[in-house]
């Protein structure tokens, strides 16, 4: 018996009767991390890691009726053994372990494989059953080391100081900001946050995790010379908003996995686009899968078709899941059509 | 190499005419003169033929990457752009090769043509190793004759300019010819081309043509002509044919004829040869060359818009197959006749004529044409008008004529180079292009900026009226252009969530969407299923209002036949 199937409200365990990132409303729902996506309102219970409860009361309310679980420990439901297991992905990302009469099955949710100091690094678990997302399931996708992607980050903002140039880096406000934040070079120069990123920035200080001073950019009057030295980190909705007014001659970015090709680079029309992406990359999917010893492999958002075939052509039991997972990455150009293709 | 790969990564990555121009003038400063030569070659659109096969490239990079065939299709896809793909999933390798441009090209690229398969895989993975990834991929863009980048011929030649303190119409005109096959660049050419002024730079060498002078669209309603143009008097009218733009170049005994894109095309076209005697030494004549069929008596009448015969001018169609052939056959030559439809004189008695006024350029032309009698040169007619409304009404004949509508040329503005508008302006004023409702039955994930975007589309029409029941739809057209990056996206996405079928890199689609297409030119085709073939089909708008049921059917296509 299958531990998780697809069902229209979300993937589901029928022996423990909850949900996994419910799309739509349940009662009883587990959660991996806190995007958007994959954590919505309106659920009757919300069971999810520790590191993630002041994320998610942030974004549902601080009123839901969410009960946590550190990393590690164990909760029996149902006869169903639950625990949490860190994802790296964002602050209390998870992979959710299932143990049924024997079987092991690990819901992955969305993940990343390069510890980057903002969140617990990911962490493979045995299991008979994976489920994989495939955001970057192509061989294309392999990323520099970040320390890479953060110095072509530090030249661009220095070079723009020396144009007396404000920079403006769009990212997605959770998650990649703040890890941006963590990495960068505080020492270049003053910067600055969207009214998107700053409530995020409190949560990750307030859970421990070091980021440098940031100055809330509605605070910074417009034409202010401390502009032109700064760095600013927003949301990639503020870009051709009136917001970027206030920053006069300034040179913009873009931070994302999609940026590693010249199509999407280009598509965006920012002056530079930074790789750098909060999900695993081709090697690291595979190298995932495999860490986990998984014979069967359930696959889920992105390049479900590609990896599926893939997987199988290995040996491996694959098949694809259809989700309605989205892209937090916010440019979901290379996923394929919703239908789970598989290719014979 | 690695600073010409830099200098692509920065024109790439911009928007902005200056910071391409900075970019360019930044290479060319530290640039020596033989890899300046080359670079000047590709950014102005040179292209030399295929080197290697892109199945053996593609072969290559599927062994050396350890991907399944599959996988690097289905990766291909996604990209959209061969040499990128490539440069993507072969393994990273630090630069090490010190080489510059011009001896990549001349010592280790060109030397590749026609070698053996075997000889090739083992030496392109040698060759591949040596370069970063920036440098992969412009150096299979190189070997692919795929190197494209967003700068226009006009933006070179600034930089150059520039760069030489000279003007830039002089190196303009120096560069006319330079990415011709038959050229093959070096140091010696790239310092002639920023060489300082010389008081005999006028005197033409050879059979090298001057820039063409291109139109802009004129698009406003005719009542507005009055005021922005003037009145009617003050321009020379043409028609706008369609054929393919030429200069006809006599000097020393010999003939050269040049088409838009600076190629020498002489070959293609022997009936021009004979104008090797009509015309004297030093004569530059610009013009069209279309397909004519004269059923009529005389010339003269051959241009009557009032005559019931139908036009000399042939479909652009015609003139394609003709320039697909390899070898011209008598057959051909027959059956597919060309002429110059001539309407501009650049050079006369070896003097450069451009900055003559078009009205008198226009006189002395008609003179050398009269004085050359021979059928295949003709002048292209003047027309006259009352007013503007006048000629709006005259251009109403364009469609039965077999011309795209007319050009306007001030009487007394000079030649200019390229899209330029400081020393006069010929306006185009194209007619409405036809235009069908279809509907979007397929579609493929475009190439460059539309790469992994469903852009490419295929465009069906109702093979019955809607009262039938078993009509089904019938594709006709692709279309690839006239969206806004925001509709293309919200398209994408819908084409995304109703994908029946895919066939390799074609989605099915249910069909949902209707497209108003425009397109300009109409003709019977075997080759299509639908039994006609369209000329540049765009979309011109998407009816959000119609549905599919209200899209046109084949009648509608066959109406726009007669």
């Amino acid at each position: 018996m299958d531990l998780v199937i697809a069902r229209p409200e979300g993937l589901y365990c029928p022996a423990g009767d909850f949900y996994i990132d419910p799309w739509r409303p349940v009662e009883r729902s587990v959660i991996t991390h806190a995007h958007g996506d994959h954590a919505r309102t309106g659920n009757g219970h919300y069971l999810a890691s520790s590191a993630s409860e002041g994320i998610l009361r942030a974004r549902l309310g601080q009123d839901i009726n969410l009960q946590t679980l550190p990393y590690g420990q164990r909760l029996t439901h149902q006869g169903v053994t639950l625990s949490f297991h860190p994802a790296g992905h964002v602050l209390g990302s998870a992979q959710i372990r299932l143990e049924y009469g024997g079987e092991v099955w690990v819901a992955s949710g969305d993940y990343k494989i390069e510890p980057d100091g903002t969140c617990a690094p990911f962490e493979p678990v045995r299991c008979h059953t994976f489920i994989t997302e495939s955001t970057f399931g192509l061989p294309i996708y392999r990323w520099q080391p970040q320390a890479q992607v953060f110095a072509e980050i530090n030249q661009w903002w220095q070079a723009n100081i020396a144009l007396g140039k404000a920079s403006v880096l769009f990212c997605y406000s959770f998650g990649k900001a703040q890890r941006i934040l963590h990495g960068i070079d505080e020492t270049l120069g003053p910067i600055l946050s969207h009214g998107a990123v700053e409530p995020l920035n409190r949560v990750y200080r307030d859970a421990g995790v070091y980021l440098p001073p940031t100055l809330y950019a509605g605070d910074v009057k417009k034409n202010d010379p401390l502009l032109r030295q700064a760095l600013i980190i927003a949301p990639p909705s503020a870009g051709g908003s009136s917001w970027m007014r206030r920053f006069g001659d300034y040179s913009d970015s873009f931070a994302s996995g999609w940026m590693r090709l010249r199509g999407t680079r280009r598509r965006r029309g920012v002056d530079r686009g930074f790789v750098l992406s909060d999900h695993a990359d081709w090697p690291g999917l595979l190298w995932a899968i495999e860490q986990t010893g998984a014979e069967r492999v359930m696959v889920t958002h992105g390049s479900i078709g590609v990896l599926v075939r893939h997987l199988r052509e290995r040996g491996l039991d694959a098949q694809g899941f259809n989700t309605e997972y989205g892209d937090d990455e916010e440019d979901n150009t290379t996923a394929e059509p919703a239908i789970a293709e598989v290719q014979p | 190499m690695k600073d010409f790969a830099g200098l692509y990564a920065e024109l790439d990555a911009t928007t902005s005419s200056n910071a391409k121009l900075a970019a360019m003038q930044a290479y060319f400063a530290q640039a020596a003169p033989q890899d300046a030569a080359w670079a000047v070659y590709f950014l102005s659109g040179g292209r030399p033929r295929q080197l290697v096969p892109v199945r053996i490239l593609r072969e290559l990079a599927v062994e050396v990457s350890g991907l399944t065939p599959w996988l690097f299709e289905e990766s291909y896809q996604a990209v959209g752009d061969l040499a990128e793909t490539i440069s993507l999933v072969l393994p990273e390798n630090p630069h090490t090769s010190e080489a510059g441009l011009a001896q990549w090209i001349e010592d280790k690229l060109l030397p590749l043509r026609g070698e053996t398969p075997d000889y090739l895989s083992r030496q392109l993975p040698l060759l591949w190793a040596q370069l970063d990834r920036p440098s992969l991929m412009l150096c299979i863009k190189l070997i692919t004759g795929s190197f494209r980048v967003g700068v226009s011929k006009l933006l070179v030649t600034r930089a150059l300019a520039s760069m030489a303190g000279l003007d830039s119409k002089r190196v303009a005109q120096r560069l006319v010819g330079y990415t011709d096959l038959s050229n093959r660049p070096d140091a010696a050419s790239y310092l002639k081309l920023i060489a300082p002024e010389s008081s005999d730079e006028h005197a033409q060498r050879g059979g090298q043509p001057y820039p063409f002078f291109l139109a802009h669209a004129l698009a406003q309603p005719v009542e507005q002509f009055e005021a922005l143009l003037g009145p009617a008097s003050h321009w020379q009218v043409e028609w706008k044919w369609d054929g393919i733009r030429a200069q006809v170049v006599k000097r020393d005994g010999r003939l050269w004829v040049w088409s838009r894109g600076e190629e020498l095309v002489t070959e293609r076209f022997p009936e021009l040869d004979s104008l090797v005697h009509g015309l004297p030494d030093g004569t530059v004549i610009d013009g069209e060359i279309v397909v004519w069929k004269t059923a009529r008596p005389s010339t003269e009448d051959a241009f009557d818009p009032q005559s019931s015969a139908p036009p000399a001018v042939q479909p652009f169609a015609l003139l394609q197959q003709r320039i697909g052939r390899k070898t011209l056959d008598k057959k051909i030559l027959e059956e597919v006749p060309v002429v110059v439809l001539a309407y501009d004189l650049l050079e006369w008695q070896g003097e450069d004529w451009r900055n003559q006024p078009q009205a008198r350029r226009r006189t002395q032309l008609e003179q050398v044409i009269a004085r050359c009698n021979n059928p295949v040169l003709l002048p292209s007619p003047v027309l006259t008008g009352e007013d503007w409304f006048d000629l709006a009404r005259q251009r109403e004949a364009s469609r039965r004529l077999g011309v795209e509508g007319m050009m306007l040329k001030a009487r007394d503005a000079l030649y200019g180079v390229g899209r330029t508008k400081d020393m006069g302006v010929w306006w185009k004023w194209k007619v409405d292009p036809f235009s069908v409702d279809a509907v979007l039955i397929y579609a493929q994930r475009g190439h460059g900026r539309r790469a992994s975007l469903y852009s490419d589309y295929t465009f069906a029409v109702w093979d019955g009226p809607p009262e039938s029941s078993q009509r089904a739809l019938v594709p006709f057209a692709k279309a690839y252009s006239g969206l806004t990056d925001a509709e293309m996206r919200e398209v994408d996405s819908i084409v995304r969530k109703t994908t029946v079928e895919k066939f390799g890199p074609v989605s099915s689609v249910k069909p949902s969407l209707v497209f108003e297409l425009g397109f300009e030119g109409i003709a019977l085709s075997r080759r299509h299923k639908s039994g006609i073939a369209v000329r540049f089909p765009r979309m011109l708008r998407w009816r959000q209002d119609k549905t599919v049921d209200e899209a046109d059917s084949l009648a509608t296509l066959q109406d726009l036949l007669a």
